[in-house]
């Protein structure tokens, strides 16, 4: 299996501040990697790291094996690599349906042709399929900003899945979203990663959910990486109790 | 109400809108209807207000569509007045000095944008807040181009198909159909994958470059467009008052640019139109309070602000929205 993601010796600092410190890992092509830590640990820095929204210190990120460190997001979102946002992040505007032709439309042909082509960037049909995948069919034609807070959050998953990304990297998609919804977005996860062999990785809090949907997880304590493996061997490490209970 | 019932009405409404532009200034007396047309002066103020909405428009789409600032719309307008007056007296024809004017307008916008993009909306409402000033520092100083605070006087009204558009009549309905034509282009860019790019830029920005939206140029091709309009609407009005000069084109009036899309509901299509007519029609109606009447426009802005922040057309949805409630209720 190829590899997707790779970061190498990625270290952010502000001013005397190092949040993030020779950070290296690899993502494997269908796998979901959760990376998890304290708050103040680096983690939201190295995603914007990687995403571009931050220009890194120090250090390389390549996708495919193509360096991209210092890409701007955009460029980025249209070598295939997408995301979500920790805080809701939808266009509360548009409808559902427009919020997802959005998050299509700037990898449809050239900006010129959709000048003048279709108003839907023809991804009506595309836009419907990812409604229904999250099963918010009876939302399409509302606004985004008049939906729950729990909707919203599906749209915002479903928005980053709409150009057929390679890479998302969800930022928190757990946060603030009831039981029965979380279940649901798991398991939406899980089969759009099966269905389309996307990379994932995942920033979460919610042990319970990240421990059941990743394969791999990485633990993040003042900006290093102070432990890596799976579900079972990151519960029982004693490094990363003692990084949550503190000392 | 759907989507369908909407565009249902929205066929014959725009048909009968177009039929009365169109008649507007026509003496109907003779057709035994019991309207006697607009003279003159009333032709030339619906001329004004086409013009007007024209630049409207582009502030429009930079401000309420984008979520940018310009301060400089009425400089733009000075752009296109100037470089029509100039190319058609040295006996370009008009058509061509038209469209120079909307180019040099767009190029400018492109120009001005670059160094404002890194940080926009405030920053870009600097960069063109100065650009206003040095515009009208150009039209006044540099007599040998501009001919200074004596202006360019005698610019000749175009003829189209042999057909002289020097008749006010005729130049109304000449402006009115350019006006329908930019209406339609900028119709057409607004439900266009750009327009939902520009929206998504004012809503989000950080959301939008996250889903392959180049904000950057995003926001660069809407200013510049947006300018453009004001090249266009300059075009326009050079031929209109036959003589420019440089106070139409200064700092103040590129504020009422801007006031009179926020009056008339920044981001709706139809608001610039409102506006502008409620500018060039304010001062008409208020004439008897002699100087009062920009004090009196001031505070109606100032009372739309507080109580309606959607201006005029928002104002309209809400109270549709209201008798709507009412009837289901009773």
């Amino acid at each position: 299996m190829s590899t997707v993601l790779e970061v190498r010796d990625l270290s952010k600092s502000f001013g005397g501040l190092h949040a993030v410190q020779e950070v290296s890992f690899d993502v494997r092509e269908g796998e979901i990697l959760g990376i998890i830590g304290p708050n103040g640990s680096g983690k939201s820095t190295l995603f914007n790291c990687i995403l571009g929204q931050l220009v890194p210190s120090k250090g390389q990120v390549a996708v495919d094996g193509k360096a991209v460190t210092g890409l701007r997001p955009s460029q980025l979102n249209r070598l295939g690599v997408s995301r979500t946002f920790q805080l809701l992040q939808v266009f509360p505007q548009l409808t559902v349906r427009e919020n997802l032709i959005l998050a299509g439309q700037e990898h449809r042909g050239s900006r010129l042709r959709r000048l003048f082509g279709a108003r839907d960037a023809g991804l009506t049909a595309d836009a419907n399929r990812m409604i229904d995948f999250f099963r918010l069919g009876h939302l399409a034609e509302e606004k985004a900003g008049g939906l729950s807070y729990g909707q919203q959050k599906l749209l915002d998953a479903a928005m980053a899945f709409m150009a057929g990304p390679r890479l998302v990297l969800l930022d928190e998609p757990a946060g603030g979203v009831n039981l029965t919804m979380l279940a649901s977005l798991k398991e939406r996860l899980q089969a759009i990663n099966k269905e389309t062999n996307a990379t994932f990785v995942v920033i979460e809090h919610n042990m319970e959910f990240v421990m059941s949907l990743c394969t791999r997880i990485l633990v993040l304590a003042e900006g290093r990486i102070i432990a890596e493996g799976t579900p079972e061997d990151i519960r029982r490490d004693p490094k990363v109790i003692e990084a949550y209970l503190g000392h | 109400m759907t989507a369908a019932s909407k565009k249902r009405w929205l066929v014959p409404l725009l048909v009968l809108v177009a039929v009365l532009l169109v008649l507007a200034p026509v003496d109907l007396t003779g057709l035994g209807l019991p309207y006697p047309g607009l003279k003159r002066y009333g032709t030339y103020i619906m001329t004004l207000w086409l013009v007007t909405a024209i630049a409207a428009m582009g502030v429009n789409l930079i401000v309420g569509y984008a979520g940018q600032e310009t301060l400089a719309q009425a400089a733009f307008l000075g752009v296109g007045a100037y470089t029509t007056a100039l190319l058609t007296k040295a006996g370009m024809p008009f058509g061509f000095a038209f469209l120079i004017s909307g180019v040099a307008a767009f190029a400018i916008g492109i120009v001005l944008g670059i160094p404002a993009l890194r940080v926009q909306k405030h920053y870009l409402a600097f960069v063109t807040l100065a650009f206003a000033v040095l515009m009208w520092l150009v039209f006044r100083n540099e007599q040998w181009l501009t001919g200074g605070v004596m202006g360019i006087s005698d610019i000749k009204r175009p003829s189209l198909f042999g057909i002289s558009m020097r008749p006010y009549l005729h130049f109304y309905w000449f402006v009115l159909g350019i006006t329908a034509l930019l209406t339609f282009a900028l119709w057409w860019i607004i439900r266009s994958p750009w327009g939902r790019a520009f929206t998504a830029l004012r809503e989000n920005p950080v959301r939008a470059e996250s889903l392959g939206v180049d904000v950057r140029l995003y926001t660069l091709l809407a200013f510049a467009i947006g300018s453009a309009y004001g090249g266009f609407a300059g075009a326009l009005y050079a031929p209109l008052v036959e003589f420019i000069d440089p106070n139409p084109f200064a700092l103040a009036p590129s504020f009422l640019f801007l006031l009179m899309v926020v009056v008339g509901g920044a981001g709706s299509f139809i608001g610039p139109f409102i506006g502008a007519a409620i500018a060039v029609l304010l001062p008409e109606w208020l004439r008897f309070t002699q100087g009062y009447y920009l004090l009196i426009y001031a505070v109606l802005v100032m009372l739309m602000m507080a109580f309606c922040p959607g201006g005029l057309v928002g104002l309209y949805l809400r109270l549709v929205a209201m008798l709507r409630r009412q009837r289901v209720s009773a």
